[in-house]
């Protein structure tokens, strides 16, 4: 038959020649290129967010009524460290240590734990509004929390933030699933629903049963707060984000897959929904622990993602840790505005957040020019 | 790769929506995979790519090892996914990606835990050999349809299958593209099983083609064997003639117009050659004829072939 014959002529004819058939020049040059600067190596990214955070860290601590030098601060945390320092004086010793440090480092770890949470939630929906706050989960640990807080249902905070956030997730995406499948604006609208019912719940709650300064506490808490945390709170918000975060980085290259549907996932040698429960359950875990030390926070975990995946690239393995580091940066700042800039008077961070979330939004609609949300 | 599959089918809603298919797509050959929209193209490749599980019958590969055959549904996932690739008819991403990435999802059954690829050559193989090695560090959203069919290729190529499996590959392409398509995946030597609307992409393509309607396997064999007015009519419900094209001898099928109802004994009078002659037969000829029912539509087509193995209605009469 003609057929090798027929092969070559269309062949040459597609590609300029010499091309298709020097398979080594091509080779040669598409290695060449895959060692190109498109996107920024990991280890850059890693190394300078890790900069940025620590020296965040530091200087935020710093900042607040009583003004501090960064070395006192440095000095301070050396000390607590067992390094041999020149001793700082005990009462700027006890803001460093006992109030500013542990708060500031929740911030981080809740900013990084929403931030990876979002990641991993918006592949796995395939949605690019897909966060924590945005699907239901937060506003469930909230009224998982408020319950312990408010009725006195015995169990640990963590705990019930997590099973309100579980439920919600679950109920999130059956209601997305009925009558058709997983779509976007469908996870979207389910979302939105189930956090409706969770938020009205959990405001019949407050309403019901707090009065006077337990409502205003609990109602600053509801809107994202990182007032009064301790070391405990550093303990599970660390803690949380190292657990999970481990998990998340082993199902990075599971995570990639979904970046053209279940179908593809599946073809990949990927379960996706199995994949898809398992981690949207770390997420949960992760978003309770969150919420129980911070309250819901909200657009973290929507924006940061967007922010950082021109650089790192769709590889979760890049995207994940970039955004954790992003994330942590991100509400330290959030956090020191809300507590100075009304000084005395403290603001809810996430009042903060969803203010810098704004702008941050209208930019990215511009930028997606809609095709993302078709 | 040697596949077989005996007594495929598989319910959706409680329908068949793929119904007992005995079939053996030659190896190192491109199979075409053939029939109206809704015939059962679409599960039937996902039945053989083992993400649907049948319900009837099994889809049986050789075992990599032994060389016995086992069902496709048996394989672990990742070792599937090293052996056999789809490509899907719709694909969006929902990231903004770059084409290198794209490609580079193909390593993901290859990929240790931590992510590392052990041939960190094969993504721009795969794209050299698509001929998409131009196309690397392009955002995958500014391809044109060719451009991101061709690097959906290359994706599937990084994966090193044995078996290729394409829905609708050329959709949306303009005819140079679809040739340089069909023509380049010819070239792979790949096993291929490829769901084609085009009639005549296929008889010029294919090696070896199937016919699904309703679910069922209406013909199979060589192109030249299956595509008859016969058939085409039987299952597309449209009036047809079959040339055999001037300079490679393949059938080229000429449409001449929707079925009409009359009761034809075309079928059999072309029985013996595939080629029908232009001129002797136009498609209402047989005018004055009284049925009109859709049986005797059909009577007198089925059976005739021997590769015709079932008309959608079994019942003939």
């Amino acid at each position: 038959m003609a057929r090798t014959e027929s092969d070559e002529r269309v062949r040459g004819g597609a590609a300029p020649e010499g091309r298709a058939h020097d398979d080594q020049a091509a080779l040669g040059g598409a290695a060449e290129q895959a060692r190109g600067t498109r996107r920024p190596p990991l280890g850059l990214l890693v190394g300078l967010g890790t900069a940025a955070l620590v020296v965040s860290i530091v200087v935020a601590v710093t900042i607040g009524p009583a003004h501090l030098a960064v070395s006192e601060v440095v000095r301070s945390i050396a000390g607590h460290l067992g390094f041999h320092v020149a001793p700082v004086a005990t009462l700027h010793d006890a803001i460093v240590w006992d109030l500013r440090l542990p708060r500031i480092l929740t911030a981080a770890a809740v900013g990084a734990g929403l931030a990876m949470a979002g990641a991993v939630m918006q592949s796995l929906t395939r949605n690019t509004l897909a966060d924590p706050y945005l699907l239901g989960l937060s506003s469930g640990a909230a009224f998982g929390a408020a319950a312990v807080l408010l009725l006195g249902v015995g169990v640990l905070l963590p705990v019930a933030a997590f099973v309100g956030a579980m439920i919600a997730l679950a109920a999130a995406l059956s209601l997305a699933r009925v009558g058709g499948t997983l779509t976007p604006t469908r996870t979207v609208l389910a979302g939105l629903a189930i956090s409706q019912v969770a938020a009205a719940a959990t405001s019949f709650v407050i309403f019901w049963t707090a009065k006077g300064d337990s409502y205003q506490q609990i109602v600053s808490w509801l809107l994202g707060s990182l007032a009064g945390t301790t070391w405990s709170s550093v303990g599970i918000a660390v803690g949380a984000v190292v657990v999970t975060s481990l998990v998340m980085v082993v199902g990075a290259g599971r995570l990639d897959a979904f970046a053209f549907g279940d179908t593809a996932a599946a073809s990949l040698g990927v379960d996706p929904n199995r994949t898809r429960w398992l981690l949207l359950t770390v997420v949960a875990l992760l978003t309770g622990a969150l919420v129980s030390v911070s309250g819901a926070i909200g657009f973290v975990g929507l924006l940061v993602p967007h922010a950082v995946s021109p650089l790192t690239g769709p590889s979760h393995r890049r995207l994940l840790p970039v955004a954790a580091l992003a994330g942590g940066v991100l509400l330290v700042w959030a956090d020191t505005v809300a507590r100075t800039v009304f000084a005395p008077r403290e603001l809810p961070v996430g009042i903060v957040t969803a203010l810098l979330g704004v702008p941050v939004f209208a930019w990215l609609l511009r930028r997606a020019k809609g095709a993302a949300w078709s | 790769m040697e596949l077989t599959l005996t007594g495929v089918g598989t319910r959706l809603g409680g329908r068949w929506v793929v119904d007992g298919i005995d079939a053996t797509p030659p190896a190192g050959a491109v199979t075409g995979l053939l029939g109206p929209n809704g015939a059962g193209k679409t599960t039937l490749l996902r039945l053989i790519a083992g993400l649907l599980t049948a319900d009837a019958g099994a889809v049986l590969v050789d075992d990599e090892a032994t060389g016995a055959p086992v069902t496709v549904a048996s394989l672990p996932r990742r070792r599937r996914a090293r052996r056999i690739a789809l490509l899907e008819q719709e694909s969006s991403a929902t990231m903004p990606l770059l084409v290198r990435e794209v490609v580079a999802l193909g390593r993901v059954p290859y990929r240790s835990w931590w992510g590392a690829d052990p041939d960190d050559t094969a993504v721009a193989r795969a794209l050299a050999a698509a001929d998409a090695s131009h196309l690397a560090d392009r955002p995958w959203d500014s391809l044109s349809g060719g451009e991101r069919q061709r690097v959906h290729i290359a994706r599937a190529l990084a994966q090193e299958p044995e078996l290729l499996l394409l829905d609708e590959p050329t959709n949306h392409l303009d005819v140079a593209a679809q040739l340089s398509l069909l023509t380049f995946v010819r070239s792979l030597g790949t096993t291929t099983v490829a769901a084609l609307h085009d009639l005549n992409l296929a008889a010029s393509f294919c090696d070896h083609v199937l016919v699904l309607s309703a679910g069922r396997l209406a013909a199979a064999g060589s192109p030249s064997e299956v595509l008859t007015p016969a058939l085409v009519r039987d299952v597309y419900h449209v009036e047809a003639d079959v040339l055999p094209h001037p300079r490679t001898g393949r059938p080229v099928i000429a449409f001449t117009g929707p079925a009409s109802s009359a009761p034809s004994d075309r079928g059999s009078s072309d029985a013996g050659s595939p080629v029908g002659e232009p001129g002797l037969v136009s498609p209402h000829c047989d005018a004055g004829s009284t049925s009109s029912s859709p049986e005797s539509d059909r009577r007198g087509s089925s059976g005739t072939h021997e590769d015709v193995l079932a008309t959608p209605t079994k019942g003939n009469r």
